[in-house]
Parts: C-alpha cells; sequence; structure tokens
C-alpha cells in the first residue's frame, strides 16, 4: 500500500471533447493531491485524443497517461478496462477518481473489480485525510434521506464515482505543461468480444437539460397534466427546458428523461423554477446548487423553501397565467427597444 | 436459452424515514421488497423467453425471508429460482456481493450453461450499479449497462444485438454469448402476472444454497469480512438557508418576479438572438 503513490482523474472524452464532469474532478483532485503533497495525474484513453493532454495540464494535472489507439474509438468496457487496469497495475495510484456518467461507472465498476478494491458510487462529497491518507467520499444513502462517508481502508487504490456538477473545475491556466507518459494498448480487435454497431444522438429533445440557461420545473402541486401544461408554456417564453419531480414522472405526465433529483438528473442552471414541488430532499440534491432559486408553493412550511433564492407563497395555478402574461409583454418590449438600438 | 435474472430483495427506501434528531434510520414496518429496477429485469427475461424459448431463473444472495421475493419473480414469469444465504454473506458491499454471486454462478454452471444474465440497473438500498458489472468481470463475459432494448438474438451464432442508452441517445450493441446486460426501467413495463403464474409462485421453494453447499470458496472474500470499504459515518444532508419571501397577491407577486429576472438580462439572450 506504501508503493501507491498520486490522486487520478480519469478523462472521459467524447468525440474529442473532454466531457466537463473529469475538468470538475481535476479540480477536486487538485485539492486532495495538494492536502497529501503528491501529483494530480489524468488518464486519458481514445483514438486521436492526444492533442487534449494541454487541456488536462490547463485545469490542474500534473501528469497525463496517454493511450490512443483506433480500437478505442468508441467506448467499450472490455478494450478501456484493460487499458486502465495497465497503467494502475504498473503506477499504483493511491486514489481514482471517476465521473458518474453511464461510461464512468461502467469502466469504474469494471476496474475496481480487476483491482480487486473499493468503489463509492455517485459521491457528492470528497475529502482526505492527511495522517491516515484515507479518501473520505460521501454519498446521500437510502433514498437521499441522510448522508454516509465511506472509507476504503485497506485496499488500493480508493476509487469513487462522482456525480456531474457538484464539484468545480478550476479556471484553466494557459500555457500550464506537465509530463505525458504514453503506452500502447495491448488488445487485438479479434479478442474483442463486443462491437459498437452505431451510435445515435437524440437530436428531438430541444436542449439537453442538464446544459439548460433556465430550468422550469413542476410537481405534484400542479394537481393534473393540464395544470402541467403551464410549466411548458412558461418554459416556452422564457427559452427554457422543463423539469419535473419524480411524483410528476411516475404520473405519467411527462417521460423520466426530465426528472430531477437523486435518481433523476442534477441541474445548475441560472435560473431554476420549482413549481408545486415540495422539496424532499431526494429533489433538493438535484438542483440545489442552481444559481438562482425561485419557488412557488402553496403551502409556507414546504421545504423547497430552505432551498430557494425567492420564496413565492401561493396558488401556482393562479400565478402561472399572469406570470406567462407578464413575460410575454416584458420581453416582447426587451425586443422591440433592442431592435430600435439596432436599427 | 438459459436466462439468468439478478435480483435482490430490499427494503423500501421510498417509505423510510430518518429520524432528524438522532441521524438513524427509523426501518420499523418498512417492508422488503423485490428491487423495483430488478422486476423490469425479471420481466426482461422473460420476454425474451417468449421469443426464443428457454427457461429463466432467479438468482439472488440475502436472508432466508427472500425467498418471498422470489416467490414474487415466479409470478412475474421466472421458471426457477436459487437463493444463496448464510451468515458469512452479511454486509458485503458490491466487491463482495459480486464474489459470492459468481460463486453461486460457478455452481448452477455446473448443472446447465447461462447464455445470458440480466441484473436491473441498480438497487434502490445500495443504489451502486456496481454489482452486475463486477459479476461480468469475475465470470469473464462482456458486461453492457444500461441497456433499454434487446433488439435480436441469435442463438446459433451466440450473438446478441441490444440499445444501450447514453445521455444524448443511445448506442447499438453487438455483443457474443454469453453476456451480462443491466437493464434500465425503459427496458419494458413489468406486466400484471397471470393467474397460472400465481398459483405455481404460491407453493414454489427454490433451491437454498449454505456456503458449504457452493465449490472453493475464499471466505475472507464474503461478507462484512471480504468488503473493502465501510460505512464511517451517517449525517444529516447540509442544511438550507432559505430565501426571501416575496409577498402580496398573485398579480403583485408575478410582476415582482418577472422584474427581478430581468435585471438578469444576460439570461435572455437567447431569446434576443432570435429577435
Ligand atoms: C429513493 C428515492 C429516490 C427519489 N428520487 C427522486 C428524484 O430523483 N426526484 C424527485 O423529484 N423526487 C425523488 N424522490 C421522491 C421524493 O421523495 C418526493 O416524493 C417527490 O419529490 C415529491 O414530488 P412533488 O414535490 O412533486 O409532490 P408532493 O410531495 O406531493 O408535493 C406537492 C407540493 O405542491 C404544493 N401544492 C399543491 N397545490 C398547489 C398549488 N395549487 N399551487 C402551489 N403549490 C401547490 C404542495 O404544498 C406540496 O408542497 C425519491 C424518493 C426516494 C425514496
Ligand atoms: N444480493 C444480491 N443478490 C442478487 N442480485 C443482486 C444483489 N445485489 C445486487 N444485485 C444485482 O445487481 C444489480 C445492481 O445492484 P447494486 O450494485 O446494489 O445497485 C441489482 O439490480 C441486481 O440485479
Amino acid at each position: 500500500m506504501e508503493n501507491n503513490r498520486g490522486v487520478w482523474v480519469y478523462m472521459e472524452q467524447k468525440e474529442g471533447r473532454i466531457v466537463n464532469v473529469s475538468l470538475e474532478l481535476l479540480g477536486a483532485g487538485r485539492k486532495l493531491a495538494d492536502k497529501l503533497n503528491v501529483p494530480l495525474s489524468g488518464v486519458l484513453l481514445g483514438d486521436k485524443v492526444k492533442h487534449l493532454c494541454p487541456t488536462i495540464f490547463e485545469y490542474g494535472a500534473d501528469e497525463v497517461y496517454v493511450m490512443d489507439d483506433p480500437i478505442l474509438k468508441n467506448y467499450r468496457t472490455e478494450s478501456f478496462m484493460k487499458g486502465v487496469n495497465h497503467f494502475a497495475e504498473k503506477y499504483h495510484p493511491e486514489i481514482f477518481l471517476f465521473g458518474a456518467t453511464p461510461n464512468g461507472k461502467d469502466l469504474a465498476s469494471a476496474v475496481a473489480t480487476d483491482l480487486c478494491t473499493g468503489l463509492t458510487a455517485d459521491t457528492t462529497m470528497l475529502d482526505v485525510e492527511v495522517e491516515t491518507r484515507l479518501l473520505e467520499a460521501s454519498r446521500p444513502a437510502f433514498g437521499g434521506n441522510i448522508m454516509a462517508t465511506i472509507l476504503c481502508k485497506k485496499h488500493r487504490p480508493q476509487m469513487a464515482t462522482v456525480r456531474p456538477k457538484v464539484m468545480k473545475a478550476l479556471q484553466p491556466e494557459m500555457g500550464s505543461k506537465g509530463k505525458i507518459i504514453e503506452e500502447p494498448l495491448d488488445v487485438e480487435e479479434e479478442n474483442l468480444r463486443t462491437k459498437v454497431l452505431e451510435i445515435v444522438k437524440d437530436t428531438k429533445k430541444k436542449l439537453k437539460l442538464d446544459e439548460a440557461d433556465i430550468i422550469v420545473a413542476g410537481g405534484k402541486g400542479l394537481v393534473d397534466e393540464k395544470g402541467f401544461a403551464l410549466i411548458h408554456e412558461l418554459a416556452e417564453v422564457l427559452g427554457g427546458s422543463v423539469g419535473a419531480s419524480r411524483d410528476v414522472v411516475e404520473a405519467g405526465w411527462i417521460g423520466h428523461d426530465h426528472q430531477i433529483g437523486q435518481t433523476g438528473i442534477t441541474v445548475t442552471p441560472k435560473i431554476y423554477f420549482a413549481i408545486g414541488i415540495s422539496g424532499a430532499v431526494q429533489h433538493v440534491v438535484g438542483m440545489k446548487n442552481s444559481e438562482l432559486i425561485i419557488a412557488i408553493n402553496k403551502d409556507a412550511n414546504a421545504p423547497i423553501f430552505d432551498a430557494s433564492t425567492y420564496s413565492v407563497v401561493g396558488d401556482a395555478l393562479e400565478i402561472l397565467p399572469i406570470l406567462i402574461e407578464e413575460f410575454k409583454i416584458a420581453l416582447k418590449q426587451e425586443e422591440e427597444e433592442g431592435e430600435v438600438k439596432h436599427a | 436459452m438459459h436466462i439468468v435474472v439478478c435480483v435482490k430483495q430490499v427494503p423500501d427506501t421510498r417509505i423510510i424515514k430518518v429520524n432528524p434528531k438522532t441521524n438513524t434510520l427509523d426501518r420499523r414496518g418498512i417492508p422488503a421488497i423485490l428491487n423495483p429496477f430488478d422486476s423490469h429485469a425479471v420481466e426482461a427475461g422473460v420476454r425474451l423467453k417468449e421469443k426464443v424459448g428457454g427457461t429463466v431463473s432467479v438468482l439472488s444472495m440475502g436472508p432466508p425471508n427472500a425467498v418471498k421475493m422470489i416467490r414474487k419473480c415466479v409470478e412475474i414469469g421466472a421458471d426457477e429460482g436459487y437463493l444463496i444465504s448464510d451468515r458469512f454473506f452479511a454486509g458485503a458491499d458490491t466487491l463482495a456481493t459480486s464474489y459470492a454471486l459468481y460463486k453461486a454462478f460457478e455452481k448452477m454452471l455446473e448443472e446447465k450453461p447461462v447464455d445470458i444474465i440480466i441484473c436491473g440497473k441498480q438497487t434502490i438500498d445500495g443504489d451502486t450499479g456496481q454489482v452486475g458489472p463486477g459479476i461480468a468481470r469475475r465470470l469473464d463475459i462482456p458486461p453492457i449497462t444500461n441497456v433499454i432494448e434487446i433488439k435480436e438474438v441469435d442463438e446459433k451464432a451466440k450473438k446478441v444485438v441490444v440499445k444501450r442508452k447514453l445521455e444524448d441517445g443511445y448506442e447499438m450493441i453487438e455483443s457474443s454469448l454469453p453476456c451480462l446486460l443491466t437493464v434500465e426501467k425503459d427496458i419494458n413495463p413489468v406486466s400484471y402476472s397471470p393467474l397460472p403464474n400465481m398459483i405455481k409462485a404460491a407453493r414454489y421453494e427454490p433451491t437454498i444454497w449454505k456456503v458449504d453447499d457452493l465449490n472453493d470458496v475464499d471466505k475472507k472474500q464474503l461478507g462484512l469480512k471480504g468488503s473493502p470499504t465501510i460505512v464511517a459515518k451517517m449525517f444529516a444532508p447540509p442544511k438550507l438557508e432559505g430565501g426571501k419571501k416575496i409577498e402580496g397577491n398573485a398579480e403583485q407577486q408575478s410582476k415582482q418576479i418577472v422584474s427581478l429576472l430581468l435585471e438578469k438580462p444576460e439570461l435572455f439572450e437567447k431569446k434576443r438572438g432570435r429577435a
């Protein structure tokens, strides 16, 4: 265990771009590495991805482990796991973090099994105890009712997947440099048992919820689908996306893709409307880091008001139609003024 | 075709309450249920069987009373149930769980081959989604996670094509058999159980194995002892502050919200851009 040194972050990339959560993890990893006084390393696998190394240094890494091979063009558990295990078995990281994305979770689960070590899932808080060098990975447990801190005392590396959007990326430092350790992938295509036949992007989805600047989310308080239509209407007027509580999804008013929270997605828009949502912990974990939160609820004691920036106690079914009209008028004026300026 | 679905009995965490003073879970009267994701997995297995023929077995590690949950799986349409139950298994994290289930698979494989393993996406108590890929690695078969459709199964060529959900779409993956799938709820709804299944289930007794019924088990890798991770502490989620109240009637409140947001003109760039 004494041989294990260094904090590693798996750098997930998609079509030659590093995904946000990996950059966020470099930010979180930098703090851990500084406390432990060890280097921070990125682990990068893919086809023609070497050009991403400077970005990884700019976001805080001291080193990058790279494997660049046409076999790694698309993510496959088999090939990526082989590559990551190669590095981990040869260089012995002390801590190894992955983004809790579909591919990150898939990869981390396979890697942890092969390295025979502990893996904490869906972490939302990370710290390290310097004396014992133990990673303290905390995550919501039992449906978010409680937080649990998980330790992995006797096995290395200490591994965790971390939820997107909860850690902060550092300001990139242009021109930062570091060490690149490149090694070949020892895998033959003939020996792989899976093939990616095609990748299809869902273009129907208007705006990806986790990238939206404005989210209008509705809950059971809107009573029925007709009431929930007001949520769509407000989102339309503001050019935002529609979010929902789990109860709304279970009632079938909208698809699961729109569910925000513990078992849905985590979002951090600039503006988040929580309308007719009680504010159960499982919902709040998914939206509390939004920049500005406006909650509308007719129960003055609804827990959502603990999370909100602005609290509106009132009947959403009464307020929404007025609010939609007011926004229409206000935004139209803005547009006209804008046009005058341009003229 | 032999389809094996891994299922777990879980406390219904959707109704668990936490005592805010002591930060402990109040488990009193909390019913044990079939993990909701796993009921979709069993149904997926049953639908696959209806298409290609064969048998569906379910496999679980859990306490003796998990027999009841296995009966529930028979109601959904499973043919056989296997339960590994022993105090040596207790307190397992995902690594120790996948080890124990892997040993159960080895035992099962002595009787007949397994063509496809289906797991739920995750449990509602462990909530990790790590056990499925863990089993696949130990059996050295390909894991495919987040599956939303089983498109094609070619028994002769020993191949499947499945649709795997991604954050922004999906991908089609071809895999050789045997392989392990973890399935999303979207894969299929769970149908109502037909009466003959209910009757069969009521009397069904699964095969139960204790640790000594399995072969070459390294007990050090089981249960709490075999779990690299430990829960060091539990605490309440950080408390939030709460914000400013917007007073007045509906109209006054609406006007205030609008003027508040208009102060943040950058937020409407997209709208303006279109103008
Ligand atoms: C394991 C687990 C995971 C979960 N994951 C999630 C998750 O990811 N996301 C999630 O959202 N939930 C999740 N939940 C469920 C969560 O605990 C709550 O049950 C859910 O968020 C409640 O939805 P709601 O606020 O829409 O409904 P309710 O709790 O029914 O609240 C409705 C609210 O609307 C208000 N209201 C009623 N009428 C009006 C009106 N006319 N005008 C204004 N306000 C009105 C009421 O005062 C009330 O506060 C999870 C639960 C568990 C156990
Ligand atoms: N004790 C268990 N017995 C059988 N299958 C399990 C067990 N624990 C987990 N699984 C399977 O692994 C999946 C993921 O579980 P988890 O990693 O706990 O989220 C579940 O949906 C089940 O299919």
